[in-house]
């Protein structure tokens, strides 16, 4: 014991590295806050999980922070005091932190003496304190006369998921918006442990967020797997990769036409909507459901990469794609668009370094966060890819950064099916009979098209899921699309959201 | 403008011509058929297998409001079930999406439980107002592709529209989250009579994978009469059209 209680850390690599909870070091918290403190002052580290376990009747505080620079994660814990029940809050220092302190506070009770504002992140329906609950919101209100609020949701005028807004503004300009969740909380961590069947589980992390199915999924199985001792074959992890891209383009072609019927070009909106239905009608050709619903299961799957999928995949990419780079050659040289993108919500690098922002909203900054690079999986390990970064933060730096993006991607695809054809063998069925590590802690990163997507589990002793703690980009980027409307005009506001498109039920589960 | 009709040309027509006889692809999984001769034991390990128990362990019927369409049934006794491209499967009583063995004929709308009053002030037009209640968003990005260049909706005057006020009724995606119910109670009651209700997706129609959460309240669901059930996980936009064109009575 007194040796592990020297090492300040383990590290890991994402995801195919399962620890035992025993050898994850224990501080004290002031050991533990100085620590996170001098590891997240570097700009090439950052939090990716940080959560309490009951362990014998105290809270059991584990964080990961994942280091850029040399593709490892550092995971360390604290315990609580049996009668501690409140903890100095690091948020001022580590803005970052803000979120998951919230979290924290709200699932397990733990006050977090100093934090700015440790308001409601979701109102799950597990939460310790039910005496408030989500029709009465505590919204940050100035009193002025000066000063008027805007409520929008949670219903919202189109055919989207809920979620309220709260605009503070002067005029037309916005001055604050506070964004409130919790609308599309459904329970999904609990389920992952109650659901103890693997098939049950892969359908629950396909249905966490239906516009990123492959790259929950794909955390998801990651993560068994890797509790499992099982190795997914090059094959296999091709597969996976390519469908992962084919999500990225899709969704990316799709928010160029949300972008372009926000500004009222419909011509865009039209052409580019048609084009996001030939890449996901693909996907159904491979495996029946446009979504990617059905493909990604452990060790296997249903649905194995044909000849004649490929084909269609590489047939519908070269159609598809230099349609879309026509189409945006246009929307990206048209004076009046160009005038609605340019210069309108800006995030600056700093901001997003601060407020822990992942994925494209980081890139499209200037903060190169891209999972399949800094901490690869499956046949990103073994294979370089071209991230793509913009630095001017603003609408049209999110729009270029789509653009871009789809145009890697179908780079990508395109390789790993080269790679895919020279790769023996077959992928196999899936398999649902497989033991988990006892008493093991597995953590799982994937670059979803939003960003990092990370899921972590641990067992007890009989090898069951006791812990399971998901994290959606969205967790951390809400905050961007708050900063960027600052000082915005109100009507500016649909533009910004339809640039970070960031998802309500993957941040709410 | 000369830009925007060389686009036009080489992108060339991409709308659905007959929204009522295009043909899917194979893959696609929609109506799944049962044999008729599926044994006892068969029918057990069917409906242990299945992830939302959608199989049922007496008769062995199929029920596509729980069905999560994963196919891994079909995949573990393919001389036994299989799933058709067949997308027309919505239906206008619950009942009829339970599908027993030997059942191979397709899903229609029993005409009789049609309210006189939906074909009457909504034939012409329909104005719906959609309710996320915990949808993943796959099923509302599927609504909103009714109406796109692919499968125009529009054409045969059914619109999503913003406010509850311009609405004849509402579809609801999603289990229906505790967070959501007031909002959703709330929406409803905003709409004006006659209205109808539209549920769509698995989720919406038994709460699918969460149905035994206790983070969802089906509470509204309770001595509602639905006009509307839409199966798929999610739906696919034809299942969707389809069943709406022949709740209103159009060819």
């Amino acid at each position: 014991m007194k040796s592990m209680m020297e090492k300040e850390y383990i590290e890991i690599k994402n995801n195919f590295m399962p620890v035992n909870i025993s050898e994850i070091p224990v501080h004290s918290y002031e050991k533990f806050s100085s620590l996170v403190s001098y590891l997240l002052r570097n700009e090439s580290n950052h939090c990716t999980a940080y959560f309490p376990v009951s362990e014998k009747g105290k809270q059991r505080f584990i964080i990961c922070i994942a280091d850029d620079s040399n593709k490892n994660i550092r995971v360390f814990s604290h315990i609580t005091a049996d009668d501690n029940n409140s903890l100095k809050s690091l948020s001022e220092e580590l803005p970052q932190l803000h979120i998951f302190e919230r979290e924290i506070h709200e699932n397990s009770g733990i006050f977090f003496e100093g934090h700015p504002w440790l308001k409601p992140v979701r109102f799950p329906h597990n939460r310790p304190d039910k005496t408030g609950t989500i029709e009465g919101y505590p919204f940050y209100n100035i009193d002025s006369e000066e000063l008027h609020e805007v409520g929008v949701g949670p219903v919202h005028a189109g055919v989207i998921e809920p979620g309220h807004f709260r605009f503070i503004c002067n005029g037309e300009k916005v001055l604050h918006l506070e964004i409130q969740l919790g609308y599309q909380h459904r329970g999904v961590e609990q389920l992952f442990i109650e659901n103890e069947a693997p098939l049950q589980r892969s359908i629950l992390a396909e249905n966490i967020a239906g516009d990123t199915v492959t790259g929950h999924a794909l955390a998801h199985v990651q993560l068994i797997e890797s509790l499992a001792g099982i190795d997914a074959g090059e094959k296999l992890q091709a597969e996976r990769c390519i469908a992962l891209e084919l999500e990225r383009i899709a969704v990316h072609i799709g928010d160029t036409a949300a972008l372009c019927g926000d500004v009222a070009y419909q011509f865009g909106q039209v052409v580019c909507e048609a084009l996001r239905t030939t890449i996901i009608n693909t996907t159904q050709f491979w495996c029946g459901n446009r979504f990617g619903k059905g493909l990604i299961r452990p060790c296997g799957t249903n649905f194995p990469l044909t000849v004649q999928a490929a084909d269609e995949i590489l047939k519908v990419l070269s159609v598809s794609i230099p349609r879309y780079e026509e189409v945006a050659d246009r929307i990206f040289t048209l004076p009046s668009l160009l005038a609605r993108f340019e210069d309108i919500g800006t995030v600056t690098k700093k901001q997003v370094s601060d407020i822990g922002a992942v994925g494209m909203a980081a890139r499209s900054s200037g903060l190169l966060r891209d999972i399949r690079s800094t901490h690869p999986f499956q046949i990103f390990r073994h294979y370089e890819i071209n991230t793509v970064v913009h630095q001017t933060g603003d609408v049209l730096a999110r729009a270029l950064q789509r653009k871009d993006e789809i145009r890697e991607s179908a780079r990508i695809i395109r390789d790993l099916i080269d790679v895919w054809k020279n790769l023996d063998g077959d992928v196999s069925k899936p398999d649902y009979n497989f033991n988990l590590k006892p008493d093991t802690f597995a953590i799982s990163l994937t670059e979803g098209w939003r960003g990092e997507i990370c899921h972590t589990a641990i067992t007890g002793k009989d090898g069951k899921i006791v812990h399971y703690k998901i994290k959606d980009p969205s967790f951390h980027n809400w905050m961007a699309l708050a900063l960027a409307v600052r000082n915005q005009e109100i009507s500016d506001f649909p533009l910004c959201n339809k640039s970070y498109n960031l998802s309500y039920c993957g941040h709410d589960l | 403008m000369l830009k925007e009709l060389k686009i036009l040309k080489s992108h060339g027509r991409q709308y659905v011509i007959n929204l009522r006889t295009v043909k899917i692809a194979e893959a696609f999984r929609g109506r799944p058929e049962i044999k008729a001769d599926i044994t006892v034991p068969e029918i057990n390990a069917l409906s242990r297998m299945c992830p939302v128990s959608a199989i049922d362990k007496s008769s062995g019927a199929i029920d596509l409001g729980k069905c999560v369409f994963c196919g891994e049934c079909a995949f573990a006794f393919p001389g036994k079930i299989k799933f058709t491209n067949d997308y027309r499967i919505a239906a206008n009583r619950r009942e009829d999406l339970v599908l027993k063995p030997g059942q191979a004929d397709g899903i229609r709308l029993n005409e009789d439980a049609i309210r006189k009053e939906v074909r009457d002030m909504f034939s012409g037009s329909l104005k719906l107002r959609q309710v996320s209640a915990g949808g993943d968003n796959s099923c509302e990005m599927e609504l909103n592709a009714c109406g796109n260049v692919n499968f125009d909706m529009g054409r045969y005057g059914i619109e999503f529209v913003a406010s509850p006020r311009h609405a004849d009724g509402i579809v609801i995606t999603g289990p229906v989250t505790s967070n959501m119910a007031a909002a959703l109670e709330m929406t409803y009651d905003a709409v004006p009579e006659p209205k109808i209700i539209i549920v769509a997706g698995t989720d919406a129609i038994s709460g699918g994978i969460f149905e035994k959460s206790p983070g969802v309240n089906r509470s509204f669901f309770e001595n509602r009469k639905i006009d509307l059930f839409v199966p798929g996980n999610p739906f696919h936009p034809l299942t969707f059209i389809n069943g709406v064109l022949d709740l209103l009575g159009i060819k």
